[in-house]
């Protein structure tokens, strides 16, 4: 067990443990954000720099401080460490740098994309993210690419976290999509215009942070604040089939794996779970999925209407014992 | 005539075989290393020696050596970092070309040292030509018997291959290279582990540049605490230094570590002066990432004492008024050179290069560049200027390699020296239309007019 110290918070956690999962152990403020790393997806982290966390103290045995931010996603913690996330100014100034870095090039295409309202760097970005931009220049577009039937790459709003193609090398038999070229010109892609089919590619959109890669089969049916989500599950031989249900009305627009807080799914589900079992027939329907409030999503309250929806029957047995008696 | 021990034998017609090579007292070492010590002697040797890193961040060879896991059953690697593709550094170039034997004594000893069985160069994917020389000279050692089974019939076997890169900057940092020699993306590592003790094959590996390998043999022959009482302090030994830009004999040139930087400039030796009698305007002392040095602080140091060739007088005063050795790319600008364009080139340069793995360096290397494009061109705003300091501060040190910092410094440091001239840019830019622009009138400072007047 190594005890470490985030923001002041003192905290015993086992060793090997990284800085960023110490912080979610305890959750709330201090839990720096994370674009790039997924605790289910080995290898992930280190890239978007988010995360980053000044250490003022390396460890109980060598307490000084290390010279540069580092990542916490991918820093393991040491006994006695002292981690600095949001009371140090230094980190939040250079969070803040990462996110218009991040969004420098990225379409800011909100309006029109299937990921606003559950888009991790729509919340990074309003809360690290100027008002305005520093950016003059015209934003780098790629060409538009065809990966398949069911799922949407669009790699302009792309921020090259990588998830995807993890997935791909650690779910599936077989990845077909990956990294080429270099620089701000790296995109993602199916070397050459192969299409992403197989049963657990569906992942790669619940994984994504972004609208980079969005569900064809839900593509512009609804924004995703009008949907209601519902925890539901059906037999499914290829995996868990726990699901969530987007519904609208008594129509599915839309299934996903259960994210947790942090974003991350809790069991990654197969494509046919994801693409194909879209009536609620299908499911066995275990109620409203819990948003968190300062979600956009539950700005339509669909958990209260389901509570206070009036039970007839029981009123009508009500009734008839009164009158019964009468 | 100064001391040489890299290029001492650098004229002598036919030394890029193995026959003259040996008759110059080439693969002495080998012999000393393999009959005489023990792999940890060898280490020693090289701890006192004081040998610092060649490539750019001087770190002790010898602790670098000592860090390597020896715990570990798997087995160990030597690779040579011959991906020399820093903007005006073109040393190990020179060396491999002239000398190839030198470089793979110096592998051999080294592999010896550290326990390697298999021993590897990655060669930069440009220096084609020199891939063929170094590929002949190691025919040429494993006929003689200097690699493969039983060297000099010890038990010490190794086995030295060639990979060649595809021409990426990136493949140069050591994780990136490991990365690519296994034969994937080269993309930086994250840091820890460190190569090691997890590096190629995640097996324990040391990555030294190819000036670093090349020294270890002299300092066997000539025990490390000889090789120690050449140059200024922790700064030991030679340094073969690329030098390049406006001067009377660009070139490779050895140096004694302490030479002034003066001497090296002016002397006739050396760079021989700045050409066509110009006068000197700055000066990138070691490759293309290092800070730029304006006239003033290029002979002398911000204390006045006078700025030698060595890892400590170059970093005097940090990265406000002092630079780095790094891989001894000695890049000379005269009065006509413009500042903004310079930096616009290098800007380039890392734009281009950046691996797009992680942020800050992916986007912030491309909005340099086209701030720096817009303000060379005439199209700036003075708030550009601040903005380029504060993109180049977001960068530093927030990536997950040096390559970030390497893009960053170089703009920082060419604002805080010459921001007047990045002003003058915006102010007139009908003057500056012409790419030649300080070429016929060289850029005065307003402020120093002023203040004559």
């Amino acid at each position: 067990m190594a005890k470490v110290t985030i923001d002041g918070l003192e905290m015993e956690v086992p060793d090997g443990t990284s800085i960023l999962n110490a912080a979610r152990m305890v959750g709330g403020d201090i839990v720096p954000p994370a674009m790039c790393y997924y605790s289910k997806l080995k290898g992930s982290g280190g890239k978007c720099r988010t995360c980053l966390v000044k250490v003022s103290q390396g460890s109980a045995k060598d307490p000084r401080p290390m010279p540069k931010l580092v990542p916490s996603c991918s820093t393991t913690v040491q006994d006695g460490m002292v981690v600095e996330n949001i009371t140090s100014l230094d980190v939040l100034e250079a969070r803040k740098g990462v996110v218009e870095f991040l969004l420098i090039n990225h379409p800011l295409d909100c309006p029109v994309c299937d990921q606003a309202g559950e888009c991790d760097l729509q919340n990074l970005g309003y809360k690290h993210g100027l008002a305005k931009t520093r950016y003059e220049e015209e934003r780098r577009t790629f060409e538009k690419a065809d990966i398949g039937d069911n799922i949407k790459l669009h790699m302009n709003r792309c921020i090259l976290c990588y998830r995807c193609t993890y997935v791909a090398d650690q779910l599936t038999d077989c990845r077909s999509h990956g990294v080429i070229n270099r620089g701000d010109h790296a995109e993602i892609s199916t070397y050459i215009s192969k299409a992403i089919d197989n049963d657990f590619s569906g992942n790669m959109i619940d994984v994504c942070p972004v609208g980079a890669l969005t569900d064809k089969t839900f593509r512009f049916s609804s924004r995703v604040w009008f949907t209601k989500p519902m925890d539901a599950h059906r037999d499914c031989k290829k995996c868990s089939g726990k699901v969530v249900l987007w519904e609208k009305g008594n129509e599915v627009l839309r299934v996903t794996g259960r994210k947790d807080k942090y974003g991350e799914l809790e069991e990654f589900i197969c494509n046919e779970c994801r693409f194909e079992k879209k009536n609620t027939s299908d499911w066995v329907i275990e109620g409203p999925r819990h948003i968190d409030k300062h979600s956009v999503i539950s700005q339509n309250h669909y958990e209260l209407l389901n509570n206070i929806k009036v039970d007839i029957v029981k009123y009508q047995k009500q009734v008839a014992e009164r009158v019964n008696k009468g | 005539m100064a001391r040489k021990i890299l290029l001492e034998h650098l004229n002598v017609p036919g030394i890029e075989t193995l026959e003259v090579f040996r008759k110059m007292g080439g693969y002495q070492a080998v012999e000393k290393v393999l009959k005489t010590m023990s792999p940890d002697d060898v280490t020693e040797e090289v701890k006192k020696s004081g040998l610092r890193g060649r490539g750019g961040a001087g770190f002790p060879a010898g602790m670098k050596w000592s860090f390597i896991d020896k715990k570990s059953e798997k087995p160990r690697y030597l690779v040579c970092n011959a991906d020399e593709s820093e903007p005006g550094t073109f040393k190990d170039r020179y060396l491999m070309e002239k000398i190839p034997h030198s470089l793979i004594e110096g592998m051999i000893v080294s592999s010896y040292a550290l326990g390697a069985k298999t021993s590897y160069i990655y060669i930069r994917g440009e220096y084609f030509y020199v891939l063929r020389i170094l590929e002949k000279a190691i025919a040429e050692a494993y006929e003689a018997g200097f690699l493969g089974k039983n060297i000099l019939g010890t038990d010490y076997s190794l086995d030295l291959h060639v990979q060649i890169g595809a021409g990426a900057y990136i493949c140069g940092e050591e994780t990136a290279l490991l990365e690519s020699l296994e034969g994937k993306r080269g993309n930086p590592r994250m840091k820890p582990p460190f190569p090691a003790i997890s590096g190629l094959y995640a097996s324990p590996t040391v990555v030294n540049n190819v000036e670093t390998i090349a020294a270890v043999p002299h300092i066997v022959n000539m025990t490390g605490d000889e090789y120690a009482k050449i140059g200024v302090g922790r700064s030991t030994g030679t340094k073969l230094i690329s030098a390049s830009g406006h001067i009377n004999k660009p070139g490779v040139y050895e140096i004694e570590m302490g030479l002034p930087v003066e001497e090296f400039i002016y002397s006739d030796e050396y760079c021989g002066g700045i050409k066509n009698g110009k006068r000197l305007k700055a000066l990138i002392a070691g490759g293309s990432s290092v800070p730029i040095l304006p006239e003033h602080l290029i002979t002398k140091t911000a204390n006045g004492d006078a700025r030698l060739m060595t890892y400590e007088s170059l970093s005097d005063g940090g990265f406000v008024s002092g630079t780095m050795l790094g891989s001894g790319g000695f890049i000379v600008m005269d009065e006509t050179t413009c500042i903004v364009r310079n930096t616009w080139t290098l800007a380039r340069f890392y734009h281009h290069e950046s691996c797009g793995q992680c942020s800050p360096c992916r986007e912030g290397t491309g909005w340099m560049e086209k701030v720096l494009h817009r303000i060379e061109n005439g199209h700036g705003k003075m708030s550009d200027v601040d903005l380029l300091v504060d993109i180049a501060k977001k960068i530093e040190g927030n990536t997950i390699c040096p390559l970030g910092d390497a893009a960053a410094w170089p703009i920082a440091s060419a604002i805080r020296h010459f921001r007047e001239e990045f002003e003058y840019h915006v102010k007139y830019p009908e003057k500056v239309k012409d790419p030649k622009h300080f070429f016929y009138a060289p850029f005065v400072s307003e402020k120093m007019n002023a203040s004559i007047a």
